[in-house]
């Protein structure tokens, strides 16, 4: 489309749109400085909201869990999700290809509670523990996947002569692979950890069904809180929520940008 | 289909296609096994437990599988299998209700972000080239903020004393407060602000790739705003419409969130009914029947839109 070529309806449902996707967020985050307990009516600017919450037992050991299983997830998800996209972009044809595709497929598109409740039945046949294991099981299954999209993009459009320059030159595959391959594909890879780590954390629906006692993660937490109503805890809670994605999609697109930058200097 | 052939452009010197080969099986293992034991048995394991009955007891179904091989064991097991939960999922007309609600939200829901994500899509693809990445990002942002949050926000706009009642009736549009919390019209909204990103980013796609040129020609051949839109806009958009439809659609479909938190006690959808048999009821088969009735009707949508993702790939390629 070429450019300037915008009519006041467009900008007027431009305009709509972005005031209906940022409203409500806005909302929360400035209702979480609310001096009022009635979480909806304006009383004056506090922090105590903020202050509250590193008193909060509950919410913290919510946090450290969904902390800790992000993490150790969106690693497991991000090693298995580049093997995936590696073999589905340099393994040629093998057999049950259309099997496999169709399986990494699956968590995408089914419904969480489906994925939740089938993850269950199979912890509970295999007689393994409810708990924070579990929960990251879940997790390493619904990342991956993304993983696996995200760096096969990037893979696809690879230009693989450099890694046979650098085969021809005597470099092993695995060499060939960390050398070359690894470093020209880390955005992809990168950027497929940071979704992981994000899904996780922000997971309910799984978690809720592959958790059990003592393994409550910040969103079942919020959720357990806010079905009983909008409170300034919650509200602040949210906000931190929204800062912590924010800061880290800034960084991420400023390291992409110095990289990019550095590859073209080159 | 032959799996000797080698894959047409891979051409060239090769060294040791052999042990290529299995420097790929290795690499193709990790993940293999994984979607097997954490994908696909436990969707084994939903269908056949939705054949069993449902009992009071630890665990609460049976028949159990025998552990050894015995096959009258195997036999006895296997002949108690039932399809009781099926025929209670048809003749109660609560579930009927929970997936006609289920069915009827999702599609208005969908159809309502098609009309205005078309809008928000077309006005970032008509936007100057420079503004186009920031205004998609700034599109695509409230997507990484978490759902949870998202869609707990509505709680406190849409509630009795909430921000919107506050707002019509300082401006004197209303005189009592609307009631939208906990009724369908909140679900549907929380839907439609949950899954608007999901549409606009296909629509963009589309949209960016038509060729100005074409419109240009329309109008020079006398055709008015409105009928270039819907001849030469519209009908070129139609695959980023059918994916956006369906990105949205079928999730939908099974959400639990919205409904559990914006909807009411008569919003029955089939999530919140599978969650609620389940970690109420403790009814595990009948939970899995229904997993397996929200599969059985997602199968189309999920195929289609399989499909249609392989084509623009093909097209982009």
């Amino acid at each position: 489309m070429s450019a300037a070529r915008l009519s006041p309806l467009n900008v007027t449902a431009l305009a709509l749109g972005l005031a209906f996707l940022y409203g409500p967020i806005l909302l929360v985050v400035v209702f979480s400085f609310n001096a009022s307990r009635l979480a909806t009516v304006w009383a004056g600017f506090s922090t105590g909201a903020y202050r509250g919450l590193l008193d909060n037992a509950a919410l913290m050991s919510a946090l450290w869990t969904s902390l800790r299983i992000a993490l150790v997830s969106a690693c497991v998800a991000t090693v298995l999700g580049t093997l995936a996209a590696l073999a589905l972009v340099r393994g040629g044809r093998f057999l049950g290809r259309g099997m496999f595709t169709g399986l990494l497929y699956v968590p995408l598109v089914l419904p969480e509670v489906v994925t939740g409740l089938s993850l269950l039945l199979l912890f509970v046949a295999l007689d393994l523990g409810r708990g924070t294991v579990t929960v990251a099981i879940a997790h390493v299954t619904l990342a991956m996947s993304f993983v696996t999209l995200v760096v096969q993009a990037r893979l696809i459009g690879f230009d693989r002569s450099l890694e046979e320059a650098a085969r021809d030159l005597g470099a092993s595959p695995l060499q060939a692979f960390f050398g070359v391959t690894l470093p020209i594909i880390a955005p992809a890879v990168g950027a497929g950890f940071l979704l992981a780590f994000t899904l996780s954390l922000d997971d309910l629906v799984l978690a809720s069904f592959a958790s059990g006692p003592g393994s409550t993660t910040l969103p079942m937490y919020v959720f357990g809180q806010a079905r009983r109503g909008v409170t300034p805890e919650i509200n602040a809670v949210s906000s931190l929520l929204i800062a912590a994605v924010a800061l880290t999609l800034v960084t991420v697109t400023l390291l992409m940008k110095r990289r990019a930058g550095a590859s073209l200097a080159r | 289909m032959s799996g000797v052939v080698h894959p047409p452009g891979e051409g060239g010197k090769r060294r040791a296609p052999s042990k290529r080969r299995w420097g790929s099986r290795l690499v193709l293992l990790a993940p293999a096994l994984w979607l097997a034991l954490f994908v696909l048995v436990p969707l084994l394991i939903v269908v056949r437990m939705s054949v069993s009955e449902s009992v009071r007891a630890r665990p609460p179904y049976r028949p159990q599988l025998p552990a050894s091989l015995d096959p009258e064991l195997w036999r006895e097991a296997l002949g108690e299998l039932t399809l009781d939960n099926y025929r209670d999922l048809a003749a109660s007309s609560l579930y009927g209700e929970a997936l006609l609600t289920s069915l009827g939200l999702a599609f208005v829901a969908t159809a309502i972000i098609l009309v205005s994500g078309y809008g928000i899509a077309l006005a970032v693809a008509r936007a100057p080239q420079n503004w186009r990445m920031i205004l998609l990002a700034a599109v695509v942002l409230p997507f990484w903020t978490s759902f949870l949050v998202r869609v707990y926000a509505w709680i406190g706009i849409l509630k009795s004393d909430g921000w919107l009642n506050q707002a019509f009736l300082a401006l004197g549009l209303i005189s009592a407060p609307l009631a939208i919390l906990n009724t369908n019209a909140a679900v549907v909204i929380g839907l439609v602000y949950a899954y608007l990103p999901f549409m606009i980013l296909p629509l963009h796609a589309s949209l960016e790739k038509q060729d100005p040129a074409l419109l240009e020609a329309a109008a020079d051949l006398g055709a008015s705003p409105l009928r270039r839109f819907w001849t030469v806009t519209v009908p070129l958009s139609l695959p980023g419409i059918v994916a956006g439809s369906l990105l949205c659609f079928i999730p939908m479909v099974g959400e639990f969130v919205v409904p559990e938190l914006l909807g009411g006690t008569e919003t029955l959808m089939l999530g919140r009914v599978l969650w609620s048999e389940f970690f109420s009821n403790a009814n595990w088969p009948l939970a899995s029947a229904i997993a397996v009735v929200l599969l059985a009707i997602l199968i189309l949508p999920i195929v289609a839109l399989r499909e249609s993702e392989r084509r623009r790939q093909e097209a982009a390629s």
